[in-house]
């Protein structure tokens, strides 16, 4: 596919002794749609400072377009950023906000006029020039803040948790805005969430990041249907996570019952851990099902039913349309293809990565 | 509706303590003793050796705050830059004075800086020349700045701990060098802090007579010293509160003239 356009390597950060990245390795193509997911401190937000100029790794390389940009100056960078809570500047006009960084690069006057009214037009606020940015709703401010950093025309734009401080319906129309935003100017985008449906949704690759490592990388649907350990299939929507035997290629014990599954290659008689995900479920009369249990709770969720069921000592989580009330005695049964083989953590460092979730 | 009764008490403070004070203020500022109305008070402004006193505090109060500016900006900018908060020990060092009386401090700079004060001691020890200023403005302008310079800075410092850094970060991120950053976003975010910082150390320093009768001999009187001799020397209450009065219109002349600069600054300063 296209070239790296911006590649970190062996990048390392501590703050006050506290190791925040560890030997990270990360490469983003040229137009991509890359996104860094993770639950609060797992390096995320430190990634995209770095790339953006903000920190300097202690140790490690940011090449960008080929060349090491690890000690340029953020105002030297061609790229920009869209910053959480918009950090938009309050003494100066909607326009002069938008205008900033061309007057710093000395456009001409009609230039800057045709960037304003362009840009505010791409992001759907036009006639908003002569507002102050205290007069704008959280909404508007963030299409601002876009506005504001696509006018320089970066290469890449770094988006760090822009949606953040948005409700959740606002929140799903930034996102259809901005994959329009991306089609429409073709360039890089990296973003911070830790949202995972926030990822999912926009991404061409995720980026699933804890405690300072990557821990997978891949499309949101190879992130979402096999996540490669325990603390992605958590982290990435709901699953139940059960500790299981590989009996032999395409053969699993889950909870003392034998189940098909389509894996191969993980030995036999091996411990492993299995991902179901909750919609994979299949709930059905106690008879047909490979494992017995009882509906122990039910909630409707509007879409769906999300049901607790009890079955061999674990907590099943099962999301049906069809509805099972409390106290009913149920068959559980999986496809093959819906079950997810795992390896156990061996290091020390992904078992930590793990508990701690 | 009972609620109203809470303001009660600050409402008897401020008739009993402000009004009608500054009421007897205007009563005695526009009569003459036998009770008469006159301007005479307030015109008296005009006469030379008051206009003089005028012209002289107007000149050391504006030195002061400028120099006051001119220190503190730079030292409220270093204590942010390097997190300094208000806990830390440096900004307690800039405090720890203002405990001290006021009048003691000034008294301390009549000592340090006399004729064979302790600073002239140690520099002819050192077969350096004296230093000759006490009892002249610049000894006044000295004691002022020392004595306004913390209420200069902790204004500044506060607007500045409250620009979000990623505004900074924002306008780097833009392409703003670190001088275009300070001229740009900066200073005219910190510009309430820059004008309720003026208002604290000119204010002040236009009206002190403390600082310039202890720093600057009987010979230097500032506008300050002239009110006070009135009241207590002179014992004419009229002229003395004419005086006040002129100064009053001054000083809220000139705040009314930084106010106005200020809110032009909030947009104009692009």
């Amino acid at each position: 596919m296209s070239h790296k356009l911006i590649d970190l390597s062996h990048i390392s950060k501590s703050f006050d002794g506290e190791m925040v990245l560890d030997d990270l390795n990360l490469y983003i193509r040229e137009n991509e749609f890359l996104t860094l997911l993770g639950p609060s401190g797992c390096g995320k937000t430190t990634t995209l400072r770095i790339m953006g100029g903000f920190e300097k790794p202690d140790q490690g390389k940011v090449i960008f377009d080929g060349q090491d940009i690890t000690n340029l100056a953020p105002n030297k960078r061609q790229l920009n950023t869209v910053f959480q809570k918009y950090a938009l500047f309050t003494h100066m006009t909607i326009a002069e906000n938008i205008a900033f960084g061309l007057k710093i690069k000395n456009k001409s006057k009609e230039y800057i006029q045709d960037k304003i009214k362009y840009s505010l037009k791409l992001v759907n606020l036009e006639g908003y020039e002569n507002r102050m940015p205290d007069s704008l709703s959280g909404g508007q401010q963030q299409r601002i803040a876009i506005a504001r950093a696509i006018v320089n025309e970066p290469k890449v734009l770094l988006l760090d948790e822009p949606l953040g401080a948005l409700d959740l319906k606002l929140r799903q129309d930034m996102q259809y805005e901005l994959i329009r935003l991306k089609n429409e100017l073709g360039i890089t985008f990296v973003y911070v969430t830790h949202d995972q449906e926030e990822a999912l949704t926009m991404s061409d690759t995720i980026v699933v990041m804890n405690q300072g490592y990557i821990q997978q990388v891949g499309t949101p649907e190879n992130i979402y249907n096999e996540p490669e350990n325990a603390f992605v299939a958590d982290f990435i929507g709901e699953s139940n996570i059960l500790p299981s035997t590989m009996i032999h290629d395409k053969l699993v014990e889950i909870l003392g019952a034998r189940f098909e599954c389509v894996d191969v290659g993980f030995g036999e008689n091996k411990p492993v851990d299995v991902v179901v995900r909750p919609e994979d479920v299949v709930l059905t009369a106690p008879e047909e099902g490979t494992i017995e249990g009882v509906v122990t709770g039910l909630i409707f969720k509007g879409v769906h039913y999300e049901m607790d069921v009890m079955a061999r000592g674990y907590e099943w989580l099962v999301h049906s349309t069809h509805m099972f009330p409390v106290g009913t005695k149920v068959g559980i049964r999986v496809d093959p293809f819906d079950i997810q083989i795992m390896n156990k953590p061996e290091s020390e460092d992904e078992e930590a990565v793990t508990s701690n979730e | 509706m009972s609620k109203k009764w809470f303001a009660a008490p600050y409402l008897l403070w401020s008739v009993g303590f402000i009004i009608i004070p500054l009421l007897m203020i205007f009563f005695y500022g526009l009569t003459d003793r036998s009770g008469a109305f006159t301007l005479e008070n307030v015109v008296a402004i005009l006469s030379p050796e008051h206009s003089k006193a005028l012209v002289l505090s107007l000149l050391l109060s504006l030195a002061s705050t400028v120099i006051c500016l001119l220190l503190a900006y730079p030292l409220a900018m270093i204590l942010n830059k390097h997190h300094l908060g208000r806990g830390s020990f440096i900004v307690f060092l800039f405090i720890l004075p203002m405990w001290m009386n006021f009048l003691l401090r000034t008294l301390a700079w009549q000592t340090l800086l006399e004729k064979t004060g302790v600073i002239n001691s140690v520099l002819s020890a050192l077969h350096l020349p004296a230093l000759d200023i006490i009892n002249t403005p610049y000894a006044i302008v000295l004691g002022m700045v020392y004595n306004f310079l913390p209420f200069m800075v902790l204004p500044i410092y506060n607007v500045l701990v409250k620009i979000d850094e990623n505004v900074i970060n924002a306008a780097r991120d833009l392409g703003a060098n670190g001088v275009q950053t300070f001229f740009k976003i900066i200073l005219p975010l910190s510009i309430p802090g820059v004008v309720s910082g003026i208002t604290m150390v000119f204010v002040p320093a236009m009206t002190t007579f403390v600082i310039s009768t202890l720093l600057g001999g009987s010979k230097i009187l500032l506008i300050g010293n002239v009110i006070e001799q009135e009241f207590t020397q002179g014992n004419n209450w009229n002229l003395g509160s004419g005086l006040s009065l002129v100064l009053m219109v001054f000083i809220l002349v000139s705040m009314a003239f930084v106010m106005k600069y200020d809110r032009e600054g909030e947009g104009g300063m692009f």
